[in-house]
């Protein structure tokens, strides 16, 4: 049994990864907004679509033949990340902005009402577009990478933990080394303050939008890469877990919601490889999900914060 | 009431978008019904639905039509209006306006329970063929019950749904527990597996279904070497088929539909499992290759419906559908036309009774309960007590690269 451990592992890493990115979207609209922008799961779907809809149309243009997979795999995530960052600040001036001043409950609504919409709207323009709303995805790479003789990761699945670890560091380096970053942090710890101090407050959260936006809609690209299949529900239970990656990390805190994903990840994987064996088939591989979430909750319990999370100081 | 609007708003909705892809089969796709419950509108094209002394006499469907299973749902629809628009004139020399009413179930219990609360609100509605997923099926045939509207299914192989002793339930299909031994039967005698591992995917159909192939696998002595579920929607298999790979066995089953059955073996082919991929009629789709890709190629799967296009005439009326339909041939395609001709007999039957009148719908259901020896396109129908069909057969089926072929009957 112990023989497959690093190939579980292997499996988690993916996984992890991916929840980790888009719990970033998560995190950063919570640190500067203190709202749950809901939708972000969605945003991530409609990036996994574009994505696909991107190379499906030049496969049928014959535009990637003999084209280099690396190339095509770029430009396909720019242009998802350019769609997937003007989407989300476009939804942010729709359905956010004007809530600004109203109770906590009522954005949070409005986001659910938002992700919805996504869902059927991509729903409905691939119905009329493909009759169906349910893609395979080209496959750029086939091949895969023997890791010693234990387990072995194919090539997708390398390239998704590549790419989102080029994510994270970007966004590190731009949220502590630039103007823009600095910006942001301030607006994070108080608005009004921040206003005064000449920072265009709108123009921030909007950047926050369009930041996060476009890393969900890149794993979306990188998502519908490794798995192959997509619909218009993928955003939603996905959604769920990266949320929880960003609570279970200290929502509000990037490290956090880094280390929280990749976290649940391996969790997931784990359990659902050895659950099973070590209940005595009590509990299966259909239990893993709520095996992870008890995990959740057991740190929520002793850790409110998130395990990187800092406890709320009252604001003086 | 909001519920019901958003229905309508729905069904109008994909009847309008299904009108302008121009997959709209048949001249009759009318969209749900107003909040009221009241008359639908045709749909425009509409043969000018002269509506005779007779009246009116709709004939629902009840089928995923959006989904991940939607082509199956619509091939059963499409198969089911084909039958109808066939036999419109002769029911029109006797005065009744026929009618295609189609429904989307979306696969989800909730949907199916409150179209069928619209359809037996609806006095013109004497049948429904329907449903694909037995989960559906089953609270849907509740409200049937309640408005002695008869259900013939081309496709629910879920055993509980006839055992419930419901007079309205009827299929024309074999049922798991035939379906389910004689799959792991076929497994154990001419592939000659000694190892195997059930996947479900933990619906009322793909459970059940396990749970018969495991029984007949351990009166075998084939040996299980795991039991376990997946949730449907999901795309990352990786954690099952990690255990499977280490057990390495000769066989994997899975009880579930294609949508996962593609993923499945995609990612266990992937992870360098070398053995056979075995599953139900859920695997029996074309859109099972899609997601699959070359994976798809030996997958093995038994089907409740045969291939109608093995005989000669078979073949002719294949041709013609996919002419007149304009959509591919499924394996359901042939259940729905004759699931639709089972119902629309027993409306003639119970008119001839009526003195040509219309009849009520208690005596369309006698008359379809009481269908004997009836001779379909594909399949000869003959119901039982319970509404399950005494000549139903169990077939065996096998992927190529680019589709299905058809390797003989199940013994």
């Amino acid at each position: 049994m112990i023989n497959i451990l690093p190939q579980v592992l292997v499996d988690g890493l993916t996984l992890g990864f991916m929840y980790a990115v888009v719990a970033l979207g998560y995190t950063m609209v919570y640190g500067i907004l203190e709202i749950i922008n809901f939708a972000h799961g969605d945003i991530f779907m409609v990036g996994a679509f574009i994505g696909t809809e991107v190379l499906l149309i030049s496969d049928a243009l014959g535009a990637l033949e003999g084209m280099n997979p690396f190339v095509a795999l770029f430009i396909t995530l720019i242009i998802a990340m350019v769609l997937t960052g003007a989407l989300g600040v476009g939804i942010e001036r729709i359905a956010y902005r004007p809530l600004r001043g109203a109770p906590r409950l009522v954005p949070l609504i409005s986001a659910i009402g938002v992700s919805f919409l996504l869902q059927d709207l991509v729903r409905f323009t691939e119905a009329l577009a493909r009759n169906e709303f349910y893609l395979n995805s080209p496959a750029l790479f086939t091949g895969s990478i023997p890791l010693g003789s234990m387990a072995t990761i194919p090539t997708k699945g390398l390239i998704v933990i590549v790419i989102a670890i080029v994510m994270m560091i970007a966004l590190t380096l731009f949220v502590n080394k630039t103007k823009w970053g600095i910006a942001m942090r301030a607006v994070a710890q108080d608005q009004s303050t921040a206003s005064l101090m000449t920072i265009n407050v709108n123009k921030v959260i909007m950047l926050t939008f369009l930041i996060g936006s476009s890393l969900g809609g890149a794993t979306g690209v990188l998502f519908a890469q490794n798995y192959g299949t997509i619909d218009p529900y993928i955003g939603f239970i996905l959604g769920l877990k990266a949320f929880t990656a960003a609570v279970l990390g200290g929502i509000g805190n990037l490290r956090g919601a880094m280390i929280g994903g990749i976290l649940l990840g391996l969790l997931e994987s784990l359990s659902g490889a050895f659950m099973g064996p070590l209940t005595n088939g009590a509990f299966g591989a259909e239990y893993k999900d709520v095996f992870a979430f008890s995990i959740l909750i057991l740190v929520l319990l002793f850790k409110p914060e998130g395990l990187f999370g800092e406890a709320v100081k009252e604001k003086v | 009431m909001k519920k019901r609007s958003y229905v309508g708003v729905l069904s109008a909705v994909l009847a309008v978008s299904m009108a302008l892809t121009g997959c709209a089969g048949n001249s009759n796709s009318s969209g749900g019904s107003n909040a009221s419950g009241g008359q639908s509108q045709p749909a425009p094209g509409n043969s000018g639905g002269t509506t005779t002394e007779g009246g009116l006499i709709k004939i629902a469907t009840q089928s995923p039509l959006s989904g991940s299973n939607s082509a199956v749902g619509d091939a059963i629809k499409t198969g089911a209006g084909y039958a109808l628009e066939k036999r419109k004139e002769e029911f029109k020399a006797l005065g009744f306006d026929l009618q295609l009413f189609p429904q989307d179930d979306q696969g989800d219990p909730k949907m199916g329970v409150s179209n069928a609360e619209m359809l037996i609100s609806d006095p013109d509605v004497y049948g429904v063929v329907g449903h694909y997923n037995t989960g559906v099926a089953i609270p849907s045939s509740v409200k049937y019950e309640e408005g002695k509207l008869v259900m013939v299914s081309p496709a629910n192989t879920g055993v509980k749904l006839t055992e419930e002793g419901k007079k309205t339930v009827h299929r024309i299909c074999a049922r798991d527990d035939a379906q389910g031994p004689k799959a792991a039967l076929y497994a154990k005698n001419t592939l000659g597996v000694k190892t195997a591992y059930i996947i479900h995917d933990k619906t009322a159909y793909g459970q059940g279904l396990s749970d018969q192939v495991k029984m007949q696998f351990e009166k075998d002595g084939v040996q299980i070497l795991g039991f376990e579920g997946i949730t449907q929607g999901e795309k990352d298999y990786s954690a099952v088929l990690n255990q499977v790979t280490v057990k390495n066995p000769d066989i994997i089953f899975f009880g579930g539909l294609y949508p996962e059955g593609g993923i499945l073996i995609k990612q266990a082919r992937e992870k360098g499992f070398k053995g056979y991929f075995m599953g139900g009629d859920g695997l029996d789709s074309s859109d099972m290759i899609k997601i699959a890709g070359s994976a798809v190629e030996g997958v093995v799967f038994t089907s409740v419906a045969g291939d109608v296009t093995q005989t000669e005439e078979g073949k002719k009326w294949a041709e013609e559908y996919k002419k007149v339909t304009n959509k591919p041939l499924e394996t359901y395609s042939v259940y729905g036309f004759d699931s639709m001709n089972v119902i629309l007999n027993g409306v003639l039957e119970a008119a001839k009774a009526n003195g040509g009148k219309k009849p009520t719908r208690e005596q369309v259901l006698d008359a379809v309960h009481k269908t004997k020896d009836f001779q379909g396109q594909f399949t000869k129908v003959t119901f039982d007590e319970k509404g399950d069909n005494t000549n139903a057969d169990v077939f065996i089926y096998k992927f190529g690269k680019d589709k299905s072929i058809f390797v003989g009957k199940a013994e």
